[in-house]
């Protein structure tokens, strides 16, 4: 197994190499002098210079990628025209935002969608069943930007119980003591209810706008898993013994059904990533997403290119993460 | 053996009548079947596909699919009436089924000791570790090797016999006192089915257990048990003595049924008039021929599973795995010779390469004179020699494109390699074929799946010899067929062959199909041919001991022995 | 052939109902400037942020123009847009996963390679990456949207190519005479093919949402331009003050059409699933 698991690092790595060429290739292909937008605020023309000659554009592409990669690996992804600051420092900054935005959709959508998945699995074609198939349907046919919309304009603006869509904390609260930047497990460590309940308040909408996407698929996709599980001949086995029916559901079942949810999880997680960046703007959320946005319409290209980079390693780790996970979960896997 | 008298029953069907629901709507999948079994019985249910006698069995164990509703009747177990629709907490104790296709029907990623320990604590108040000790024991009893080791191992580490052990503890963990084993040779090797039966019988006699072993092969069934019940469109046609079915069927599908099944003890060769005299040179001429597969690439579990089948016993990866490993034999211009094995024998793979679908490692193919297995395979199409070697495949199904009609695909090698004389319309030449193959002309606009099995099967003959080949390779033509179909394609494939003068080169795994069409056979283990000879001889005095071992697992039904040894029962 | 049979059995085989739907928006698209009642750039501040009414079925917006008009003239880009992105991806994707599948060897590695690196970002979001680089405009938005899509048909040739590679059927047409290009053309494609298309349709609906989530952050299309996603930002702004039907509309306009495709795409492949034919 640990061989297995090694050539998959390998492979993440190599991966990961691939990314950082796509994103070289896409920060020269801007439409302007890259020189500009990397040199930052009071980009006076001896900067820009200073910054052509830093970055290598007099000299042939190949040498500019491996300043590139020089520069990537001292962590400096450029300066934001607009912040002012190093993309790397922004970027860190607003990630844990992004990040528990993300983690609790997808944790909100798992605990809702793989027991309706399942259920629908088990009651074939009764009501329950269908309601599941209509809903998953309808849902990932809406737009996020849109749902998100139609739930701020019920729940805050018809029935008040939503906050504003401002942030993370209302402007009378103050964010908990940073610890791993994530405003729930802030601020349960330093003991402080009051902002936890606070954060969840205004976490709660966007949270559940994202999660709206992510569990139509993994509804659909246990619901599949199981049905095909459920009339297999080992289950049929499992009925003839008779094993108890929770036996059967919980262990046989869902065990083998689990695997392709594994793998439908991580494909989620790519529509998550993407979606993110729309909920952020829709709710005012202060994350890695709508901070390129706002540079984006600057024509503010620096954080954008940061922005894509940080996204695709993100991914590539919770592809490795998965990829992990089944070859435990799965000893088929296991000496190939 | 006479008693007084007759022992209570210890089930009893009693009308029992079930309905499927498919597309078509619903399907009467059994109907008004009533039949017994005696405690310590062995009775044999025979029937093709569609008989209705794995739905008896799935309805007597409560398991029946979600689609299927139980019309009337009643089932009773040792005097208990059971439930129809479903399977109450504790109402089947006593019975336990084993179906066919064993390691599908373990859980594939939980040991297969722990799916064990599962069984056994349903019904027994066991602890886990008590359940553990009770589990090795088992697997013990059904003669799995290491025991304590093969508990933690998972289906696919475990060839198909053994997963089927497996499986027969997990029956008798639920301390039957009938078991129903539905089809549990099927798919297996004819040595393995051997075995497995065996043990069967041996438990059964053991635990003083009945048994009803349900199977198309009535050669099977009249070998081991006592009394038979034969099924067609979910009916019971005729339920007798083995003895008395054999000897005087009378029902006309009972007696098509024993008709059809081909028997390797008795003499049914087509091949009337002895063989052709070898006619120098030979037509085909394989020389060291040797087909090596990589398996690294395939992964490590593929090379341990392909281990444990080729060579059993052996645990170790193997990183190049030989198919075909030396082999050399000529054949003569009107001959027909069968090569026999067990999978992971490599038959199939010389096929391929005698029809050069694939290229050999090393060593020559060399067809009337010329050396075909010079030209790579890729090439072959469109070859000199492509017209005069082709090839049956062994599944009807998916050896037709789905999407294209009877008539294109018996066309498609007269379009792509025959000439077509201009006095001679492709039209005219494919019904003639399809006649010959006895297709209706009114079956060739029709699509692979709107065919039958058998009709399917005349339409692949029917390529096969539309540019009339000299050699013919035919794998395993008819393994997927019923056996009535089986016997009707075999009849052809002899007809052809002798209308045509073709020399056939027939793969099959078993040896009593083969001994109906081919006077020499070849028998082959691990890619290498062991023995080779006259078929008549190689069955009735077979030298090496593998193709013993192969002799000895054929079930016999020979009436001459059943009435020797009825009264010996 | 089902077809013909399920036509003249009077039913009409599943998933027909979303076929409807999306050649009536086809249609949409078409005669949508000849039906709009009103021009759909035309301003009139004086009727601004105006709710639905008779006059205005959907009300109108911040400049006074009839959201109505807007909406139905939109279908025209939008739908635009995603057919031609998924035709791009479609012949790219296909063509490549088809012969990566068939060769094998260093161009299935390099195809290979190519793939996974695109699938390696979320691939909204190298959209927007490809979009901020490239330019804003709606050529882009197409581009970009083609790329990220190119993958899921070269894994779903290849796939699908590598099953039937060494299938009997394909021995046999070797057998019958077919060198390796008639097979790979008349034997393995058209069995191909049908996958491939059940995946275009699905494929559709999502190629709409990319459009619109772009054009929703500000790329690709630009205001005047009437396209359903920048008309759901514009909106946007309203949601505190309430003028919800500058949003509404549009977005409900967006989720029938990518739920028509969807569903669309869910019949094709339950027409095309062999074990439907019984």
């Amino acid at each position: 197994m640990g061989s297995l698991i090694a050539r998959r690092l390998a492979g993440a790595l190599a991966v990961v190499a691939s990314v950082i060429v796509v994103t070289f290739v896409l920060t020269r292909a801007l439409p302007a002098d890259p020189a500009v937008y990397f040199a930052g605020l009071g980009g006076t023309k001896e900067a820009i210079a200073a910054m052509r000659a830093k970055l290598g554009l007099d000299h042939g592409l190949l040498t500019q990628f491996f300043v590139y990669i020089r520069a990537l690996a001292a962590g400096d992804l450029g300066h934001s025209l607009t912040t002012g600051h190093p993309v790397l420092d922004d970027l860190t900054r607003r990630l844990p935002a992004s990040l528990e935005l993300t983690i609790s959709a997808l944790a909100l959508a798992a605990i809702v969608g793989l027991p309706a998945g399942m259920a629908a699995a088990v009651w074939p074609n009764s009501w329950f069943d269908h309601l599941v198939r209509v809903i998953a349907t309808v849902g990932v046919a809406i737009p996020t930007f849109f749902t998100g919309l139609m739930l701020l304009h019920v729940f805050y603006f018809d029935l008040g119980w939503a906050p504003a869509p401002l942030g993370r904390l209302s402007s009378f609260a103050a964010p908990p003591p940073r610890v791993s930047g994530f405003y729930l497990i802030d601020s349960l460590l330093a003991g402080d209810l009051a902002t936890f309940a606070a954060a969840a308040f205004q976490l709660a909408l966007p949270a559940l706008t994202l999660s709206l996407f992510a569990v139509a698929p993994l509804a659909r996709a246990t619901r599949a898993a199981m049905l095909e599980v459920l009339a297999s001949d080992f289950v049929r086995t499992a009925r003839a013994i008779p094993l108890s029916r929770a036996k059967i559901l919980f262990v046989y079942a869902f065990g083998n059904a689990l695997l392709p949810v594994l793998t439908t999880i991580g494909m989620v997680f790519s529509f998550l990533l993407g979606a993110n960046v729309l909920v952020e703007k829709v709710f005012g959320w202060p994350g890695i997403g709508s901070y390129a946005i706002d540079a984006l319409i600057a024509a503010d290209y620096a954080p954008v290119q940061g922005f894509v980079l940080l996204m695709a390693i993100l991914y590539i780790l919770l592809n490795l993460l998965i990829d992990i996970a089944v070859i435990v979960a799965d000893p088929r896997t296991v000496g190939a | 053996m006479n008693s007084i008298a007759a022992p209570q029953p210890l089930l009893e069907i009693e009308e029992l009548s079930v309905k499927i629901a498919s597309r078509r709507g619903m399907v009467a999948a059994v109907r008004d079947v009533s039949f017994s079994v005696a405690p310590g019985e062995i009775l044999g249910i025979v029937g093709e596909s569609g008989s209705g006698k794995s739905v008896t069995a799935l309805a007597v164990m409560g398991i029946l699919p979600a689609a299927a509703r139980v019309g009337h009747g009643s089932i009773r177990f040792a005097g208990r009436a059971l439930n129809l629709t479903g399977r109450r907490r504790g109402d089947r104790e006593g019975l336990a089924i084993i179906f066919q296709n064993p390691r599908a029907a373990l859980d594939p990623i939980r040991p297969v000791g722990r799916q064990l320990v599962d069984a056994l604590r349903a019904h027994s108040p066991l602890s886990a570790r008590q359940a553990a000790v009770s589990a090795v024991e088992l697997l013990g009893q059904v003669r799995i090797h290491e025991p304590a080791r093969r508990f933690w191992s998972y289906p696919f580490e475990l060839s198909g016999g053994m997963c089927q052990r497996a499986m027969i503890a997990i029956a008798l963990a639920c301390k039957p006192r009938l078991l129903i084993a539905d089809e549990p040779t099927t798919g297996l090797d004819v040595t393995t089915q051997k075995a497995i039966v065996d043990l069967l019988v041996a438990l059964a006699a053991e635990r003083g257990m009945a048994t009803v072993l349900i199977t198309h092969d009535l050669a099977l069934a009249s070998e081991r048990c006592s009394r038979l019940a034969v099924m067609q469109g979910g009916r019971v046609v005729e339920i007798a003595e083995t003895v008395e079915i054999l000897r005087q069927p009378r029902e006309p599908y009972t007696r098509s049924l024993i008709a059809a099944t081909p028997r390797a003890d008795e003499d049914t060769t087509t091949r009337t008039g002895g063989a052709p005299a070898a006619v120098a040179p030979p037509l085909l001429a394989v020389e060291s021929l040797c087909r090596d597969y990589r398996l690294r690439a395939a992964g490590g579990m593929a090379a341990r599973a392909w281990g444990q089948i080729s060579r059993p016993g052996n645990v170790r990866e193997i990183d190049i795995l030989r198919a075909v490993d030396n082999v050399t034999f000529d054949l003569s211009p009107g001959e027909s010779v069968g090569l026999v094995g067990e999978s992971g024998s490599g038959k199939s793979t010389l096929a391929a390469l005698i029809v050069r679908l694939i290229d050999p490692t090393a060593g020559r193919i060399r067809f009337r004179g010329e050396d075909i297995g010079a030209i790579p395979a890729r090439h072959a199409a469109r070859a000199a020699f492509r017209r005069e070697i082709q090839m049956v495949f062994q599944d009807p199904s998916a050896s037709l494109n789905s999407r294209h009609t009877a008539f294109d695909a018996i066309a498609e090698p007269i379009r792509r390699l025959g000439p077509l004389a201009r006095a001679r319309p492709l039209a005219g030449v494919v019904h003639e074929l399809a006649e010959m193959v006895g297709l209706a002309a009114a079956l060739l606009s029709r699509l692979p799946h709107q065919l039958s099995g058998g009709e399917k099967a005349r339409v692949g003959i029917a390529r096969a010899i539309a540019l009339r080949p000299s050699l013919l390779v035919l794998d395993e033509p008819t393994a997927s067929l019923d056996v009535r179909v089986q016997a009707v394609i075999l009849d052809l494939l002899a007809k052809l062959r002798d209308e045509f003068a073709m020399t056939y080169f027939f793969v099959s795994h078993d040896l009593a199909v083969v001994r109906r069409v081919c006077e020499r056979v070849m028998v082959m283990r691990s890619g290498q041919i062991v023995e080779s000879g006259m078929t008549e001889k190689v069955l009735t005095a077979p030298d090496h001991p593998y193709t013993k071992e192969l002799v000895a697992a054929i079930p016999r039904a020979a009436h001459r022995e059943l009435i020797q040894n009825a009264s010996a029962r | 052939m089902d077809l013909a049979r399920s036509v003249r059995s009077a039913r009409l085989p599943p998933g027909s109902g979303s076929l409807i739907l999306v050649a009536v928006l086809a249609l949409t698209g078409v005669i949508a400037p000849w039906i709009a009642p009103y021009d759909p750039l035309a301003t009139n501040v004086a009727e601004a942020l105006q709710p639905p009414s008779v006059a205005h079925w959907f009300g109108t917006d911040a400049v006074g123009r009839d959201l109505f008009s807007r909406v139905l003239v939109a279908t025209r880009l939008d739908l635009s847009i995603a057919v031609v992105a998924v035709a791009l991806s479609f012949v790219v994707g296909a063509t490549a996963g088809t012969i990566s599948g068939y060769l094998g060897g260093w161009i299935d590695a390099a195809i290979g390679r190519v793939t996974d690196t695109i699938m390696a970002f979320p691939l909204f979001v190298l959209a927007m990456g490809i979009v901020a680089a490239a330019g804003n405009t709606v050529a882009n938005i197409i581009y970009a949207t083609a790329v990220i899509n190119i993958p899921t048909y070269v894994r779903v040739a290849r796939a699908e190519v590598l099953v039937r590679r060494e299938a009997p059927f394909v021995q046999a047409a070797r057998l019958a005479g077919n060198g390796p290009a008639r097979v790979l053309a008349f034997h393995l494609f058209p069995n191909v093919a049908a996958p491939l298309i059940v995946q275009a349709s699905l494929n559709m609906g999502y190629a709409i949402l990319n459009a619109a989530g772009l054009s929703f952050i500000g790329l690709g299309v630009r205001p005047p331009a009437p396209e359903w996603g920048i008309m759901v930002a514009d909106g946007a702004a309203y949601i505190i003050s309430g003028e919800w039907w500058v949003w509404l509309f549009p977005g409900l306009a967006l989720t029938g059409a990518v739920l028509a495709f969807n569903v669309a795409g869910d019949g094709l492949r339950d027409f095309f699933d062999p074990q439907r034919r019984s």
